[in-house]
């Protein structure tokens, strides 16, 4: 039996605690952005408190002390994915940013006329428009595993899909809108067996279960601080050392270069080659007492809890009257999206948001799976450690109430 | 009646309203009585189109005065727009120009206003007074 969650879990979560129209919040909508412990908290204010100052050229003390503070934040990343090396671990502004990073820099480099990059039918908008700005501007085309009615994904399509064009596979771990879990393991030995990269989107994956980048073998990662209860603003591109060695800088500027002549700059080693201008010191701070929160509670221990209220929400949904699950992946993390026949989901949201009950509607940036299901959008109800059997009560209750305002 | 005074008149109905809950379905309520848009103007050309809600806006301009008609797919977006045209529906361009919406903030509604709000709101107002404009520019 391992480790489970502490009963006084939400203590270490001031927000928890508010109060909305009146009514104790209730918040579940984790999928969208986590809630902040006191210690990632913490961690932001004692930096600026104690030692705000500039990264990697100062000589005085206190750069020093904030230099140390933003690499052992990285450290912290790199041993959380388990990268070989930490300067495989690049800060950014988050997933979107790590993507369009690695599709400017990958496809400039790798991406020609003819050639393709295969991404999956349940990404989020922020995994398909970087890769279609850069197949525009390199005159490649954009392929798509399709998915089937559950949400799941076509593996059978895979391997006629994988063909030579095909430059790099980009795909997500887990779906934002459907929950579903992609068989990523099966993704990356099919693409490796025919020596394409593969880039995993991270976002939804990297707060629920523990991710072993050198195990799976994959070839960039990237994820968002906020999702893992660190800072907005904040993310981190996992990429394998010969990649980010291989591929050009993504920005200029200052502390990316190593020498600047008129006629020729030399750019920095890894990982500061991808890092222009000053950092979101304090994010990355922030991001690694994140990580150290998680590691603390453990990721086994999340996942079990998680698992719980997951299939705790799936039973008790099922038993309102009209309401149809969006994605049914018998893989998948906790995130539910559903509908009730002949109501809106806006109205559903906003009706459940008077009662102190957050979930989010619409189409989750992933328009093409709200065409693909023909319908405008989701309610989605997302779950993290911190939540409880009786907010799924409230929920239950909280829907029934709104259904029975609406029909 | 006038703007202001179909505006206080709104304002008088939700003071009966302490409860949230009880407010909305007091706009649901009246997101049910609009007069549902004629179904030649549902087209695309009269269509807002929100991130979560779409409205549908078609106006008519007779005898100096401009006539609104619009709808939702979502009700509650209806009713909320079922108050807008209440108040602005019936008005000459000038009056409708002119307008001071302050009903919105007085029942509490003004979040639906925001700009992060995407339910299609903020652009109908901004498409009813553009309307005002242009058939004011017609005579």
């Amino acid at each position: 039996m391992g480790k489970s969650i502490a009963e006084n879990i939400r203590e270490d979560f001031p927000i928890l605690h508010t109060k909305v129209y009146g009514k104790d919040l209730v918040y579940l909508d984790n999928a969208a952005t986590t809630q902040k412990p006191t210690a990632v908290l913490a961690a932001v204010e004692d930096y600026y408190k104690t030692c705000n100052s500039n990264v990697h050229r100062g000589v005085h003390l206190l750069s020093q002390q904030a230099t140390a503070a933003y690499e052992e934040a990285r450290q912290k990343v790199g041993k959380f994915i388990n990268a070989a090396y930490t300067h495989e671990v690049i800060f950014t502004k988050g997933t979107t940013d790590g993507i369009n990073l690695v599709a400017s820099s990958f496809g400039k480099k790798f991406l020609h006329q003819g050639d393709s990059i295969l991404i999956s039918a349940m990404e989020h908008h922020s995994n398909i428009v970087p890769w279609q700005m850069i197949c525009e501007e390199r005159g490649a085309t954009l392929k798509v595993i399709p998915m089937d009615e559950n949400g799941v994904l076509q593996m059978d399509a895979l391997p006629g899909l994988l063909d030579e064009t095909v430059k790099l596979v980009s795909v997500t771990y887990v779906s934002n809108s459907l929950g579903t879990i992609n068989p990523i393991r099966e993704i990356i030995q099919q693409a490796h067996a025919k020596n394409i990269p593969v880039m995993l989107d991270a976002a939804q994956a990297i707060q629920h279960f523990s991710i072993d980048v050198q195990e799976l073998d994959v070839d960039f990662l990237v994820f968002s601080g906020h999702k893992i209860y660190g800072p907005t603003g904040i993310g981190a591109l996992y990429g394998k050392e010969k990649w980010l060695n291989m591929i050009p800088p993504y920005q200029g500027g200052g502390d990316m270069i190593k020498t600047v002549t008129f006629e020729k700059t030399i750019y920095n080693d890894l990982p500061y080659k991808f890092e222009a201008g000053t950092p979101d010191i304090s994010g990355a701070i922030g991001l690694g007492a994140a990580v150290d929160y998680v590691t603390a509670i453990g990721l086994d221990a999340i996942q079990a809890k998680e698992d719980e209220l997951l299939h705790y929400a799936l039973e008790q949904l099922a038993g309102i009257t009209n309401l149809k699950f969006i994605g049914k992946s018998a893989q998948r993390a906790s995130v539910i999206s559903f509908l009730i026949d002949g109501v809106h989901p806006y109205d559903l949201g906003e009706l459940l948001d008077k009662q102190g009950i957050a979930i989010r509607t619409g189409h989750h940036c992933t328009e093409p799976v709200m065409d693909f299901f023909g319908i405008p959008g989701t309610c989605r109800a997302s779950f993290a450690f911190y939540n409880t059997q009786s907010e799924v009560d409230l929920l239950v209750a909280g829907i029934k109430r709104a259904a029975a305002i609406l029909l | 009646m006038t703007i202001n005074e179909q505006q206080d008149e709104i304002i008088e109905e939700f003071e009966l309203f302490s409860d949230w809950m009880d407010k909305y379905e007091n706009i649901i309520d009246m997101g049910r009585e609009l007069p549902l848009i004629d179904a030649q103007y549902k087209i695309p050309e009269n269509l807002i189109k929100g991130c979560q809600s779409s409205v549908w806006l078609h106006p008519e301009y007779t005898a100096g005065k401009i006539l609104f008609t619009a709808d939702s797919d979502a009700i509650i977006t209806k009713g909320l727009i079922s108050m807008m045209v209440r108040v602005l529906s019936g008005h000459t361009p000038q009056e409708i120009i002119d307008a001071d919406l302050y009903f919105i903030n007085t029942i509490g509604l003004q979040n639906h206003l925001s700009p992060n709000r995407s339910n299609g709101l903020l652009a109908m107002l901004k498409q009813m007074k553009m309307y005002a404009v242009a058939f004011k520019s017609q005579d």
